[in-house]
């Protein structure tokens, strides 16, 4: 069932203030972590407790702070990266905006931890409110002195600036995100260099999702093998998983690693809406491989789902019900990366628009025969052969509904409409 | 719609004077106008010291920020998969039908703009619709024009 950790105190209206934090043990950890450890003891534990960045990618956070180069003069940075916006995931939000200090914390260990004096906070620009709580939270913290110079008497300082985006998506990805800070179009960079060398203005930077970096206080107040002892051998701790689409309890919920789908579907969200029949799960944000009814058993952790042939990506589980045409599911997606490629790369740029053009015709009926084996071409070409992730996430849900649901496609190509008639009508 | 260059540049020059300030000083502006009037592209390039170009090609890549007059009260509907399938387009149709406008489109009188986003983080109370910075879940399509006259 659930396992609240991160969440714990998510529905006290007062977490927010900085007396209701501190009272509930908040800002123990830094001040653990700045007066009784080194900043490669914090960098240790981290890696000890296996901690995962929880955006989508998985890759181990200790890991990753390990790759700045140890004898780069330069300023470093710590971003912390709240620009939630594949669709279905709906947790960085939550905890921005109930327990922003939980933010501020984290950042502050983990800036600690990598020797940077400054960290900002990158918001979508769609978040007007989770921006004004984490400003808030940060204010409080100058002012009781978790901020600024001289942090508790131990001569850290660090500054925290909260930045809110301009709307879009791209600026998800790290190193767009990091040309936007830079007040440029967020446009994504070749790597190598990595951020981890040269990030932001050129600089050492790490960029981590807000879950990420939500967990680290609890992992320096109770150890990182507390933390690893959740979860299964490679999926640590626990990940918040948001639950949408036709459940009848749609919601966020914070599951131990490793927690088969079937208990967040069933018991946790309560089954299908209005007893319909199940008909696909996408498992981690619109971006993620679907899966069938008969793999609802698979366990939600990094391996598993890999086994299964999707992904967790950020944990935003879609359900999806019997009345859904998939081709018409397709169209809105492949409508949406269209518009969010940034143009930098060819396959990406005019792959999205291609894909667009045939989906969409397709869906007004008047696909042509041989326009399925177009499309599965054109997703090869795009496939790991762009600057971002953003060409892989538009071509993977593509091609994943073609492959699992062909025969509806084809029925839409034949016959010229759905398959299935799509009628969600709330009354 | 004529807009006082003099507004846009007060505006203006409370921000500061920093080339990487200027998204934020984008943002300032479309907050007092709700978009982006013609002027103001030449008035935080000169202020920036910085080509137009450049001033322009971060205005058209951010989506937040339109070009166009965009009406007194801003309502986004949201069309991520998770609002998508659970009705999105209803509320849409239902909102012409109520008053007269499209995704993308304002009234005549200024008083109502439509635009489409993409996922706002809410999506466990599919489908969302957003009426100046407020959110509304669960909407029923039949009440969507009566939410956003309420506001
Ligand atoms: S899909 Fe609409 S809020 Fe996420």
């Amino acid at each position: 069932m659930e396992k609240k950790i991160l969440t714990k105190y998510i529905d006290d209206p007062n977490q927010v203030n900085i007396d209701t934090y501190l009272s509930h043990g908040g800002y123990k950890a830094f001040e653990k972590a700045l007066k009784e450890m080194k900043p490669s003891e914090v960098i240790e534990e981290v890696k000890k407790s296996g901690v995962r960045g929880r955006g989508g990618a998985g890759f181990p956070a200790g890991v990753k702070w390990g790759f700045i180069p140890k004898d780069n003069p330069k300023p470093r940075y710590l971003v912390c990266n709240g620009d939630e916006s594949e669709p279905g995931t709906c947790k960085d939000r939550v905890l921005m905006e109930s327990d922003p200090h939980g933010v501020v914390e984290g950042m502050a260990i983990s800036s600690f931890a990598i020797g940077s004096h400054l960290a900002f906070i990158y918001i979508r620009g769609e978040f007007a409110y989770p921006a004004r709580m984490m400003e808030k939270a940060v204010e409080e913290a100058y002012e009781k002195g978790y901020l600024g110079k001289n942090i508790l008497g131990t001569g850290y300082d660090l500054d925290m600036i909260v930045h809110t985006g301009g709307g879009a998506y791209i600026c998800g990805e790290e190193s767009s995100q990091l040309n936007s800070i830079e007040g440029e179009r967020g446009m994504s960079r070749m790597r190598p260099p990595f951020p981890a060398v040269a990030g932001l203005y050129a600089c050492p930077t790490i960029v981590n999702n807000v879950e990420t970096l939500a967990a680290v206080p609890f992992i320096i107040n109770n150890g990182g093998d507390w933390y690893a002892s959740m979860g299964t051998e490679k999926s640590k701790g626990t990940k918040l998983f948001s639950l949408s689409g036709h459940v009848k309890n749609p919601g966020h919920y914070e599951l131990e690693m490793g927690t088969p789908l079937s208990v967040l579907i069933n018991d946790l969200g309560g089954g299908m809406l209005d007893g319909h029949k199940l008909k696909a799960i996408i498992p981690g944000g619109s971006s993620t491989p679907m899966l069938l009814p008969d793999q609802i058993d698979v366990k939600l952790d990094y391996e598993s789902l890999a086994e299964a042939g999707s992904m967790l990506g950020s944990g935003a589980v879609i359900v999806i019900d019997e009345r859904t045409c998939m081709v018409w599911v397709a169209e809105r997606l492949i409508h949406f990366y269209r518009h969010e490629s940034c143009g930098k790369c060819t396959p990406c740029r005019d792959g999205t628009g291609w894909l667009e053009q045939l989906i969409s015709r397709i869906e007004r009926g008047e696909g042509q025969p041989g326009d399925i084996e177009k499309i599965e071409s054109l997703c090869g070409n795009i496939m790991g052969r762009t600057v971002c992730p953003l060409g892989d996430a538009a071509v993977m849900p593509i091609e994943s509904s073609i492959k699992l649901f062909r025969d509806e496609w084809e029925y839409h190509i034949q016959n010229k409409k759905c398959m299935v008639k799509s009628e969600f009508a709330f009354k | 719609m004529i807009i006082d260059s003099n507004k846009i540049q007060k505006v203006i020059d409370d921000s500061p004077q920093d080339k990487k300030q200027l998204i934020m000083i984008l943002q300032n502006i479309q907050l007092e106008f709700h978009y982006l009037p013609k002027e103001s592209i030449g008035l935080v390039s000169e202020y920036l010291g910085m080509p137009q170009s450049t001033v322009y090609s971060a205005a058209t890549f951010y989506k937040s920020f339109s070009l166009v007059p965009r009406g007194e009260n801003i309502i986004k509907v949201c069309k991520g998969t998770a609002c998508h399938i659970k009705g999105a387009d209803l509320i849409i149709d239902q909102l012409y039908a109520g008053i007269g406008i499209k995704p993308g489109q304002t009234t005549k009188d200024m008083k109502y703009t439509i635009e489409v986003v993409n996922c706002v983080g809410a999506c466990a109370m599919a489908p969302v619709m957003i009426v100046n910075d407020k959110y509304f879940g669960e909407v029923k399509c039949n009440r969507a024009t009566k939410l956003v006259k309420k506001g």
